[in-house]
């Protein structure tokens, strides 16, 4: 096995084997075949190091934090300096006109071939002037990056659905990448932040077989985003018993019971954090004891209230009271009506005798 | 509109709708049903063992003697979903937790597989019912739209509950957001249909056997 890509792992001090471990594991939590594994693995040690450009729009640098978080001590990490990272305002040297040119440059370079990373939402309110960078709105920024790139990743739910951003009443009239962009194939990584490893797995499925992994009806890889938190959760069998935390310090949230019941989200969100976990697998929301809040699925800002359970009212009922009110006085309308006729009919009842018969 | 901004709208502005709309339906009903008043029976009262209002809204839960013969499926397969229905609707930890929510009333759940197994119970019995409606020909001419229209709106919420716990046809964000509007739909039609027995059922039982205490016939 040879190629670029291999030999800087090799300098770094990273073996063929743990390289290969590394994409078997990677092709595995893609649920590709094992086969695959091997292909990844020698189309990615063979790989020239793409061009990619990160566009950061209305976002938190949230999701940078997360790719970053994975940088130094995992594998990870290393692809991910595999590629060529054209322009990252949050990581790149250069600043200003600088960077500006930086990405002109690369995107002259490799025009039709690298890949587009935006996170965060593109504002379309007040022609896009809520965002901009060297002067120019989001909007057209990304109309020109997205016009000479092979795929663009949607990083985070902000770039993916419009995310926090978008939440009502959206001040900012912000859109997700998808939203703008129609023309060009765009793989969602939705995530406040999304889970590092996602990242890396889409990455290398790109360089192995120059697509984008298999897509769910939002867009997102199947591979990690197929199953419900809910259906992966370890606390599950804790659902199915009917055991429940009550509040975030009872017997039951101590016992490690389900969340179901202080508001979990997890059985309507798409995502690999009950498999895959965070930081280097040590530990994931649910396992730290609160419950999902559902940040890979479209507006889950404005999705009833993160510490409401599913089951129950997402706003408070406001025309029960009022109703109640209007139906007790409409029977009571209506009795009263009922008495009347009853008591006309009374009065108009005419006794006939036997007498009136025979006449 | 997404799966999660259609669950989100029938737990918030549907659901406000439909139990709105329910409590003016069963307010307005059983007002006017109660006030409606009857005459005074002028008779002296006769006294017999075993006939009263309390006599009879136990006694007409039984089958009259002879008729469980007769049909089976009406008294079996009613007696099965009724329960089914009632362990499915309380016994299930979500819908506790609804209960709760809205009025502040708890009791513990039943488990999960349990309530599976009734929901599957219940709706073969109401299958059975059903094909039972349509295969005997006196139902069948007895039947009006309301009767298969009230069939239908009992049963899909039993369907689509059960479905988006089992994980079919739909994911489950969406097939849960049709189990809760299906179950808005119940409850919008339940005060203006005969599923209003729900409430009237044991206030007629009682006056039936009062009535006819009054004649002493234990009815």
């Amino acid at each position: 096995m040879q190629g670029p890509l291999i030999d800087t792992l090799a300098r770094q001090g990273v073996t063929r084997r743990t390289f290969l471990k590394y994409c078997a594991t990677l092709a595995s939590m893609m649920a590709l075949p094992p086969s695959a594994g091997l292909a990844m693995a020698e189309a990615m040690a063979a790989a020239r190091r793409p061009s990619v450009i990160w566009l950061p729009f209305q976002e938190c640098t949230g999701c940078t934090e997360s790719i970053t978080r994975s940088h130094s001590p995992t594998l990870e990490g290393m692809i991910f300096d595999m590629i060529s990272l054209d322009y990252q305002e949050t990581l790149m040297a250069a600043a200003g006109h600088q960077a500006e040119e930086a990405r002109h440059a690369a995107m002259k370079e490799n025009a039709g071939k690298y890949l587009l990373i935006v996170d965060g939402s593109i504002p379309l309110g007040v022609d896009g002037a809520y965002s901009c960078i060297g002067g120019r709105s989001n909007v057209d920024i990304l109309k020109e990056a997205a016009a000479g790139c092979a795929a663009i990743v949607a990083m985070g739910s902000c770039a993916s659905f419009g995310g926090i951003p978008k939440a009502n009443p959206n001040p900012t009239g912000a859109v997700s990448v998808s939203d703008i962009i129609k023309d060009k194939p765009i793989v969602n990584i939705p995530g406040c932040p999304p889970i590092p490893v996602v990242m890396t797995g889409v990455l290398a499925h790109y360089l192995t077989f120059g697509s984008l992994p298999e897509l769910d009806d939002k867009g997102r890889p199947k591979a990690f985003f197929g199953e419900t938190i809910h259906d992966r959760c370890y606390r599950r069998p804790f659902y199915d018993q009917g055991k429940f935390a009550k509040t975030f310090d009872d017997e039951g949230a101590r016992s490690g019971w389900c969340l179901f019941e202080l508001g979990c989200k997890g059985p309507v969100t798409h995502n690999a954090c009950a498999t895959v976990k965070w930081n280097g697998g040590t530990s994931w929301p649910v396992e730290s004891g609160h419950g999902c809040l559902g940040c890979s699925e479209p507006d889950f800002w404005d999705a009833g209230g993160f510490y409401k359970a599913l089951s129950v009212p997402a706003d408070p009922l406001k025309i029960a009271a009022f109703a109640a009110v209007v139906g007790a006085g409409a029977g009571v309308a209506v009795s009263f009506a009922n008495r009347a006729k009853k008591n006309a009919a009374k009065k108009a009842h005419q006794p006939i005798t036997l007498d009136d018969l025979e006449k | 509109m997404n799966e999660l901004q259609f669950l989100t709208w029938v737990r918030g502005p549907g659901l406000d709708i439909a139990v709105g709309i329910f409590l003016l339906g069963v307010l307005w009903r059983l007002f006017e049903i109660y006030t409606l008043g009857r005459k005074k029976d002028l008779a002296a009262p006769r006294h017999t063992a075993g006939a009263s209002g309390l006599h009879t809204v136990f006694r007409r839960s039984l089958a009259p003697p002879g008729m469980l013969k007769r049909s089976p499926v009406s008294y079996i397969g009613g007696y099965i979903f009724h329960i089914g229905l009632a362990i499915v609707v309380f016994g299930f930890a979500p819908h506790i937790l609804l209960v709760k929510n809205l009025t502040g009333l708890s009791w513990p759940g039943l488990p999960s597989q349990f309530v599976d197994l009734a929901a599957v119970v219940t709706m073969a019995a109401m299958v059975v019912m059903l094909v039972d409606r349509i295969n005997k020909p006196v139902k069948r001419f007895l039947s009006t739209f309301e009767d298969w229209f009230t069939w239908a709106v009992t049963f899909l919420p039993v369907l689509t509950g059960w479905m988006a716990v089992q994980h079919l046809l739909l994911p489950y964000t969406t097939m849960l957001a049709l189990h809760i509007l299906s179950v808005e739909i119940l409850l919008i039609v339940l005060p203006f249909t005969k599923l209003f027995h729900a409430f009237t059922l044991f206030g007629s039982r009682w006056y039936n056997g009062k009535a006819n205490a009054h004649k002493g016939v234990p009815v």
